[in-house]
């Protein structure tokens, strides 16, 4: 006998995430593994490549130092850049949670306001600022104090200005949640038990934030080492990051399998580095810190 | 500890219905034979914004004392443990702790225990860094904290737990280990702020047991919070009746119980019987005509002109129904009945769309609903108020 259908069915629940499953399935799992079977075919020649199997791909990729270098480069201003996000992001963070400003909800909406223009646009208006016609150098040349503009723009510090412009939302969220999780009355139980403000902050408050500040270091970490906009934007060529590797042997080498090689082992590394956040941390905090 | 003993014996006179508000000077009530109180209230009031939550309140806490503030929610109770913390400021009046001014003195330099409804142990310390928190930051030596850690869990009866952390721990024993972190550093007061309603109905019961045998053990002077008069009843040497930020009883349990002062306090401590009438006939015995219209014959500490308008608080406890209802019976009829083993509670309608309750030992059968009953009480057996809800005495 069939059984009638009720609320809380398994089937029903089935349903419902069928859309998501196969939305999944055709965008995000089946995409990575064309990609991956990209990763053995021939490269014949600029747009042209065979379906014989190879190794030869990966045999390239291990053994020519250029891409390890790229690879650690890249992991580097990656760390940088998140390292940089904590320290400034905490700080604002941490005064949103203790103001006793009547009207939190503002502050929170000024860290979402930059998502209402484009990223682009955004990364762009770093060339208004620090260009050689940017103000900065006008306004420096105008009163005197240089004679020749300085060189911001094109370099390493620009790029991860420009990336630090964009993550520094994600990490005060992130950091901002795990505070606001943190039960007041146990600033005051260590108040009470003889800590100064400063005391029962490295005590209490700080490593019960840490989670969150886990969390949203692993996320500018991931973004920043798989960015390629901006560092194509206000980098000079030096200063492009691996993703601008993966587009430029792409685009225009036209060279797909390696392409798409250099795609998987950096979607590995930055899964690496998540898989061992999530082993330590669980995504949780994550899902939280995106609003979850 | 002689010390502790003369407390508990305080003389009732001074005790009894002090501090009302706007009562003038705090008594030096627990103080007798202790020297300085623990802890005094003089007149503070303390204000959240425009909010005033705590108006004129002074209270003095003998050493070695249990005192417990009784009131429903939001009248102040937390207010007033936090100001003792130095957690609020205080905008008006004085603390003192051990005869000492503690206005300007900071939290951190307060020596203070508290313990939380939450519990509020720092969940990422095991037991031990919990416990042995507030030794830290007094630089006890380490072997010391050691000791010291060790006898606290061993009085809490949780030891060898030093390595676990809070969320492997049940409600009662969490409880327990916020109990032991607020006392191992000796404070000069301990302040407990409903430390039992988180936990469930029999846990609540040994816990009880366990904080007051603790408090005796060590003569700690404590400040324990609750809205739950039971626990009131049941632990305080003291009790403190408060509503809406101001003090409307002070005095032993019995006192309050069975002499409250005010209204307030009869309908808060155990929802006394209050029934309105006029005085018909002044004297020793003391005729009342209820607005049920029976008259009542009951005692009055002092004699009242006729016509006076009184109401007459009746506890449950004090009425007797059936064949054993002598003086003051007034007829009725049982609206509903509740067994609660030894006694049963009667609602009994008396007319006039008044009912009261009777809480009264069974003696053969449990009356049911509808039956008619007698019921009655000893003019001693009840307390009068004015007509502005303060005792006649
Ligand atoms: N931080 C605050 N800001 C504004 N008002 C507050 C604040 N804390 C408490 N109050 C108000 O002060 C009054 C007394 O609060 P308090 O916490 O002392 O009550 P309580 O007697 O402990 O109640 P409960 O039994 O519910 O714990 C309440 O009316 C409350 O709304
Ligand atoms: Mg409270």
């Amino acid at each position: 006998m069939r059984r009638r259908w009720t609320l809380y069915d398994p089937r029903l629940a089935w349903l419902l995430v069928a859309p998501v499953l196969l939305l999944l399935i055709f965008f995000l799992v089946l995409p990575i593994a064309v990609m991956a079977a990209y990763t053995f075919f021939t490269f014949v020649t600029a747009g042209v490549e065979t379906s014989a199997l190879t190794t030869a791909n990966w045999h390239e990729f291990l053994t020519d130092s250029y891409y390890a270098g790229f690879l650690l480069k890249t992991l580097r201003v990656g760390a940088i850049t998140a390292l940089l996000c904590g320290v400034l992001g905490y700080f604002p963070a941490y005064f949103i949670w203790a103001t006793t400003f009547k009207h939190k909800w503002l502050l929170l909406l000024l860290l979402i306001v930059p998502f209402w223009i484009s990223f682009t646009i955004r990364t762009f208006s770093w060339i208004n600022i620090l260009g050689e016609q940017g103000v900065i150098n006008v306004a420096l040349l105008k009163l005197g104090i240089i004679s020749e503009p300085l060189p911001m723009l094109y370099n390493e510090g620009a790029v991860i200005l420009g990336m630090l412009h964009f993550l520094l939302p994600y990490m005060i969220l992130n950091v901002y949640v795990s505070l606001e999780g943190i039960d007041r009355t146990l600033i005051s139980a260590a108040r009470s038990m003889g800590c100064t403000s400063a005391q029962a902050f490295r005590e209490v408050t700080l490593p019960l934030s840490l989670p969150g500040l886990a969390a949203g270091l692993l996320l500018c970490f991931v973004l920043a080492a798989g960015s390629y906009v901006t560092p194509q934007l206000l980098g000079s060529g030096r200063d492009a990051l691996f993703g601008n590797l993966i587009y430029d042997t792409i685009m225009g080498e036209l060279n797909w399998p390696m392409g798409a090689t250099l795609s998987i082992v950096l979607f590995l590394v930055l899964g690496f580095f998540a898989a061992i956040y999530t082993r330590f941390m669980g995504m949780s905090q994550i899902v939280k810190g995106l609003g979850g | 500890m002689p010390d502790r003993n003369d407390l508990s014996e305080v003389p009732r006179p001074v005790a009894a219905g002090v501090a009302r508000p706007g009562a003038g000077a705090p008594a030096p009530s627990g103080g007798i034979g202790a020297g300085q109180p623990a802890v005094e209230f003089r007149d503070i009031d303390i204000a959240y914004g425009k909010f005033v939550a705590v108006r004129d309140f002074s209270l003095s806490i003998a050493k070695g004392s249990f005192v417990t503030l009784l009131g429903p929610s939001g009248c102040g109770k937390t207010t007033i443990l936090r100001s003792i913390a130095g957690l609020v400021d205080i905008s008006g009046g004085q603390i003192m702790i051990d005869g000492r001014r503690v206005d300007d003195v900071p939290i951190y330099k307060r020596n203070i225990g508290l313990v939380f409804q939450s519990y509020a142990l720092f969940p990422h310390k095991n037991v031990f860094d919990n416990v042995a928190f507030g030794l830290k930051y007094r630089n006890v030596p380490k072997p010391e904290i050691v000791r010291k850690v060790g006898q606290a869990l061993e009085m809490v009866r949780l030891p060898g737990s030093e390595k676990k952390l809070p969320s492997q721990l049940s409600g009662g024993q969490q409880q327990r280990i916020a109990l032991a972190r607020a006392i191992v550093f000796e404070p000069q007061v301990l302040l407990l702020d409903e430390p039992l309603s988180a936990l469930d109905a029999n846990m609540r019961e040994e816990m009880r047991v366990e904080i007051k045998k603790i408090q005796k053990e060590t003569g700690i002077t404590a400040i324990f919070v609750t809205h739950d008069q039971e626990e009131a009843l049941s632990m305080s040497d003291r009790i403190v009746v408060m509503n809406a930020g101001a003090v409307e009883q002070i005095g032993t349990p019995q006192e309050v119980y069975e002499t409250p002062a005010t209204a307030f306090v009869a309908d808060f401590l155990g929802k006394a019987n209050m029934l309105a009438g006029t005085v018909s006939r002044s004297g020793q015995a003391m005729a009342v005509v209820l607005a049920t219209g029976q008259t009542v014959e009951v005692a009055c500490p002092r004699p009242l002109a006729q016509g006076s308008k009184v109401t007459v608080v009746l506890r449950p406890q004090k009425l007797s129904v059936g064949a054993a209802a002598s003086a003051n019976r007034l007829s009725g009829r049982v609206v509903s009945a509740s067994y609660l083993g030894g006694s049963a509670i009667y609602e009994i309608d008396i007319g006039g769309k008044t009912s009261i309750r009777a809480n009264a030992p069974i003696t053969g059968r449990v009356l049911r609903e509808g039956e008619t009953i007698d019921v009655g009480f000893d003019p001693e057996g009840c307390v009068l108020l004015d007509e502005d809800g303060q005792r006649i005495s």
